[in-house]
This record gives C-alpha cells, structure tokens and sequence, in this order.
C-alpha cells in the first residue's frame, strides 16, 4: 500500500509519515494541493492520499475536487482541526472517502486503511 | 519499598496528570516496561521528577495531553530521536509564527484574517504534539480574531508566547533527563495509558 501525505505544516507531515511509516505503508508527503495534483500528473498514483484542508496555493477542497476531476479514485482522507459541520461539508462534498479531525493517532489512520481494505 | 509498589504509584500519579486533562473519561490500568531492579528504581525515580516538572501552575490544565503519549508510542528503535525531532520542529515553527503574529498586531490596520490564519497554524502544530495550553490559548486567540478584538488578541498572543515558553522548558527538562538515562545505561519506560 503507498500514501500521499498533503499538509502544509512540516510538523504534520513528519507525524503523519511516521505514523505511516510505522504501519509499513511507504509514503510521499507534499506541502499543498498543487503538488499533489502535480505528483498525479507526474504518473504516480497512491493507494491513500491524506489531504488538509487548509493550505496555501492550493486548499484541500479544491484539490481533493481536481483530483476527482483527473479521474483519481484512490482513497481521500481529509485530515483537518475543522469540526463544525458547515466547515468541512464543502471539503466531503468536494469528493472526500472518509474525514477525521487532527490529531491524527494510529486508531484513526487504522479506521481510514480499513476503509480501503 | 517494592518495585511493583513504585510501579503502582507512578502509574496512579501518571494517571492523575491527565485526568486533570479529561476529567470526564475513565482511565483503565496503564502498564510499564523496565530493565533491571537498580535502573528501574532510579528510572522510576526520573520518571517521577519529571512528571513533577509537568504538573505546573494551572492544575486544572495539564501542559500536555495523550497527544504527547502517541507521539512517544511512534518512537522506535529505527527512528529513535523522533519525539525530540517533531518538538524541536514545533519549536522553530512557533517562534516562526509568534514572530508573524507580533508583526502583524502591530500594524496600524490589523489584517485579521491574516492573524488567524497563523494562529490557526499554530493551533494545528500544537495539537498535533499535545501542547495542549497552547492550543487553548489559540482557541481562545481565534475568537478573538473572530470578534476584531485588538487588545483581546494582543493579550492572547502575550499568553501563547509564555505557554511555548513553558512547555519547551518543561521539555527541554525531559528530554535532558532521557539522555541522562540513557548514558547511565538504562531505558527509556514507555507510560501507556488508555483515555
């Protein structure tokens, strides 16, 4: 299983390969929406793609609906401190599989993975 | 005194540090490793010390939160410094945005969706490591960016800056004290506890 960590904040994307990394999933991490769409243009494709909703250049929404948009049907995880439901219906209805709120723990990335299992 | 002794009360103090953080959630029996009887007890001893250090000021609010315990349960033999990495990471990435923040309320026009948007940075990064007083702080910084209150917002930048303030030095301590294990030969002991 490969993953694709989006976030712009460095400190979650170190915590997120860990976490990915500890459950032997192999992963990239990009810090927008832009690069993520970019590394689906480049020919990669992931079997998870952990998508923030709040980034610069290029936000959650917007590229979790591109992505959809390219015909990507992996696994979109949003992955966001955004709880009220008004905030994060846009960002689901952009195209999103699952949602869990950060902090992201192994119990919740285990709930994610067996989604796509 | 036994060692299992020892190992009951520290799980009990352990334990009472965080339910001061989640007081409505039941605590189940936490366990702990150790090596050998000397370097448990002087471990033990460490351990204890520490979470001395972390109960600080506010009883009510413990500096950190389970969050902190899950980064430590991702530490492992092949990436052995990660807590110690992802903290310094906060660390440089706070001074960062409290230096923004500082800026930006300074101005004569305060662009306040500007304001939140770092605080709402600084508010992810800390949860994401379980400094929780900082994340509160934030929380209670966005609803004043919410509401365009300056002095509200400049009052909560002031307390976000000494909640980091707090929370490195607590650990930096801890850290301090790890190494020092360490180099005595001993292990660090992982403290599970189920929220």
């Amino acid at each position: 299983m490969t993953a694709l960590v989006v976030d712009d904040n460095m400190v979650n994307r170190t915590i997120h390969h860990q976490l990915l990394d500890n459950l032997g999933i192999e992963n990239v991490a990009v810090g927008n929406g832009k690069e993520a769409v970019d590394i689906h243009c480049s020919g990669k494709a992931f079997d998870l793609i952990l998508m923030d909703m709040d980034m610069p250049i290029m936000n959650g929404i917007e590229a979790t609906r591109k992505l959809r948009e390219m015909g990507i049907r992996s696994m979109i995880a949003g992955v966001s401190t955004r709880s009220m439901e008004q905030e994060i219906r846009e960002f689901i209805e952009a195209g999103l599989d699952d949602y869990q709120e950060k902090p992201l723990t192994v119990s919740k990335l285990i709930s994610i993975i067996r989604k796509i299992n | 005194m036994e060692v299992v002794q020892i190992q009951r009360r520290l799980v009990d103090f352990t334990k009472s540090l965080f339910m001061e953080v989640i007081p409505s959630k039941k605590n189940k029996t936490g366990t702990l490793r150790h090596t050998n009887l000397l370097t448990k007890i002087s471990v033990l001893c460490l351990i204890c010390l520490v979470l001395l250090l972390l109960v600080v000021v506010d009883r009510e609010k413990g500096l950190l939160d389970s969050q902190f315990l899950q980064l430590q349960q991702l530490q492992d033999e092949s990436n052995p410094d990660f807590v110690v990495e992802v903290v310094s990471l906060f660390f440089d990435d706070s001074e960062k945005l409290l230096n923004e923040l500082t800026i930006a309320l300074d101005q004569p026009n305060v662009d306040f969706k500007k304001v939140d948007g770092y605080v709402h940075q600084l508010k992810g990064s800390s949860s994401s490591i379980g400094a929780q007083r900082v994340k509160n702080a934030c929380v209670d910084f966005r609803n004043f960016c919410e509401v365009q209150n300056i002095e509200g917002c400049r009052t909560c930048l002031q307390q976000v800056k000494q909640e980091c303030y707090l929370v490195k030095n607590k650990l930096e301590t801890l850290f301090r004290l790890e190494q020092q294990i360490v180099a005595s030969g001993g292990s660090i002991p992982m403290i599970e506890m189920d929220f």
